[in-house]
């Protein structure tokens, strides 16, 4: 599903070349659940963009779904991130003067979906979040806002799953909650999941741990189908 | 994304800060209220001159005498004597002249006109009997004069109504005696008020007979030795004829005045003096709407400049729906939509205003002069809707091009 092949970046600052990337090959299957660990700096941010479709390699071939990303034209990667791919962000990324139904249709106004209230509603409820759908997400906690987040990642029923430090901004509760919404999709409903963490006991709950260094990739694992960490997530996790 | 969805959109984003979307408004509103009421004056002035120039016919062919050039001086049109009475007398002739009603000579001197304690300085006008109806003069009181008065160059005069009422006041000036330039003479009637006009009020003028004007009241004499005038109106009885009526009337002058080669009289009619009337104050017109239209021209760059603090407040938001799948042309339809949809309803608003504005100024008397006449004029409200609507375009264009052409990572990363 997921196929880099000696995909290196390069940005450009100025007059200075910063490679953020550095020949990365990684590919990942459907159904997979894999953790990108790496200090800030080694490349596993570019790494998201790049595997998000929202950007392309500077050179290498990046093939999504057997589509070389490289060769496509912004609005087919537009497409591409619109069907295909769900985001969780750090900071949430909702916006802020409307509700939390209105957030999760967004995804659903850029590809002409029909009964796009219905279809909002029904992630949310898929989150846990079925009845706080009128509040701004000013009035929700943090943990609500990264559901928030969640349903409207899942709102088009998406292939990929893209989780960049999902729990970065949230205590230890709400953090188990949502990495055990994030194992529970890739479980039950056999979406591919990849997460994009620093924290080793977030990374230990999923299947395979790729870390980076400097642009590239130092260490490709599984781990063992229940570790402790995950068996404790999902222990922890109060089940609806 | 569908259009209805775009246009949501927008109005939710400028729902989101309602004193900066209302005050950008303001400028298109006093943009479009300026363009609209200025106008409306403008072409209230067109029309109470183009109705002033109607009330005295449009129907009428005025000859006046050519230009002369005598032992070297030059004068200008009308500044020969070589129409005379007969002339106009000849022109009453169904034979040569079919086309043509009413023939009515008129020969202007100025005097001192005094009634008692009275007196004011205005145009005397030697007339003949046809002039009533020529040039559209009833009378309120009296009569008019008589060919026999004409005749016998009898010192008779009617009055314009405010001659009337500056010599007479409210007193009925009808059989009152009168000097003229020094003579006596009696008042036979008053005219009805024509209102002001603009080339001198035509209610500021004293009637006589046409030859009294000439052997009374002194005037050049002509070279034929007939009664000179300044200038006969012609009365053409059908529009449609005017053309013809010209040539008629040309002809009849040429023959009479055994001419070959370059006219002494020149003919024009009502119709083309109101013409180039009209094309002047088209511009004069054209010239309020530009002023105006500056106004509104400011007011398109405000709403350009809230549209760019705009597109850099909310870089944020247009990197998460670019990262959700918005595509260039969503988001630079959503930014355009914002910018229409402001100065549109800014034109909407300064359409209502300015028509109110226009409407109440009309018929109000302003620094004591005439009232105001406005026209608000439908053209000119979907003049300014369709500029007002083209501004947020030709204006909100720059800004949602920026905001499209955001990459979406930077626009993410945007603190």
């Amino acid at each position: 599903m997921i196929q880099l092949d000696n995909v290196s970046k390069v940005y450009q600052m100025g007059n200075v070349e910063v490679p953020a990337l550095q020949g990365v090959t990684l590919s990942i299957e459907q159904g997979e659940m894999v953790a990108i660990m790496g200090a800030s700096g080694s490349g596993k941010s570019t790494m998201m963009n790049i595997l998000g479709c929202l950007d392309v390699p500077t050179s290498g071939s990046y093939r999504f779904n057997g589509a070389d990303v490289g060769q496509l034209k912004d609005d087919r990667l537009a497409e591409i991130r619109n069907q295909d791919i769900g985001f969780v962000f750090q900071s949430y990324n909702l916006l802020p003067r409307i509700s939390a139904l209105a957030n999760v249709e967004i995804p659903l106004l850029y590809g002409n979906s029909r009964n796009r209230r219905n279809r909002a509603m029904a992630a949310l409820e898929r989150v846990g979040l079925g009845d706080r759908i009128k509040h701004r997400p000013t009035e929700l906690s943090g943990g609500q806002q990264q559901r928030v987040g969640i349903a409207r990642a899942l709102v088009k029923d998406p292939t990929l799953l893209l989780a960049d430090e999902p729990t970065g901004n949230l205590d230890s509760q709400s953090s188990a909650d949502i990495v055990g919404i994030l194992i529970e999709l890739n479980h039950q409903e056999g979406l591919t999941v990849v997460i994009i963490t620093h924290e080793p006991h977030i990374a230990a709950s999923t299947r395979r741990i790729v870390s980076m260094r400097d642009g590239l990739i130092i260490e490709d694992r599984a781990t063992s189908e229940k570790t402790p960490g995950q068996a404790a997530v999902l222990g922890e996790r109060p089940r609806p | 994304m569908s259009l209805l969805d775009t246009l949501r959109t927008a109005l939710s984003s400028l729902g989101s800060n309602k004193l900066r979307a209302a005050l950008t408004l303001l400028g298109i509103v006093i943009g479009v209220s300026a363009v609209i009421t200025l106008m409306a004056i403008g072409r209230g002035v067109q029309q109470s001159i183009t109705e002033n120039l109607q009330s005295l016919g449009t129907n009428l062919l005025f000859v006046r005498p050519g230009e002369s050039s005598q032992g070297g001086v030059f004068g200008g049109q009308g500044s020969a004597g070589t129409l005379t009475l007969e002339d106009a007398n000849a022109l009453v002739d169904p034979l040569f002249a079919p086309s043509i009603g009413g023939v009515a000579p008129e020969l202007r001197t100025s005097g001192q006109v005094v009634a008692g304690r009275n007196n004011t300085s205005t145009q005397i006008v030697g007339v003949t009997p046809e002039y009533e109806a020529v040039r559209n003069f009833p009378l309120s009181t009296g009569q008019f004069i008589s060919l026999g008065q004409v005749e016998s160059n009898a010192q008779v005069a009617v009055l314009g109504s405010s001659v009337a009422e500056t010599l007479y006041g409210f007193r009925n000036p009808v059989g009152q005696p009168l000097r003229i330039s020094g003579k006596q003479f009696q008042v036979v009637g008053v005219l009805e008020s024509k209102g002001g006009g603009f080339f001198g009020s035509l209610d500021d003028q004293v009637l006589v007979p046409i030859t009294t004007v000439y052997y009374r009241l002194g005037s050049q004499r002509t070279p034929q030795g007939g009664v000179s005038v300044s200038t006969i109106n012609i009365h053409v009885p059908d529009v449609a004829d005017m053309d013809q009526a010209i040539q008629e009337v040309a002809t009849v002058l040429r023959l009479r005045h055994r001419i070959i080669r370059d006219d002494d009289f020149t003919i024009t009619s009502q119709q083309d003096t109101l013409e180039t009337l009209e094309q002047t104050t088209n511009t004069f017109v054209m010239f309020l709407g530009a002023i105006a239209s500056i106004s509104l021209l400011v007011g398109g760059i405000g709403i350009m400049n809230i549209m760019l603090v705009s597109v850099t407040e909310r870089t944020r938001e247009i990197g998460i729906r670019k990262a959700m799948g918005a595509k260039r042309r969503d988001i630079l339809l959503q930014f355009v939509a914002e910018a229409t949809f402001l100065s549109l309803s800014g034109g909407g608003i300064g359409v209502a205003f300015g028509w109110t504005l226009a409407w109440s100024m009309n018929g109000l008397t302003l620094l004591g002069g005439q009232a105001t006449r406005t026209a608000p004029s439908l053209d000119v409200a979907i003049l300014a809707l369709a500029v007002s609507a083209a501004i947020g375009l030709f204006f909100g264009i720059y800004p949602a091009m920026r905001a499209a052409s955001l990459h979406p990572i930077d626009a993410l990363r945007y603190e």
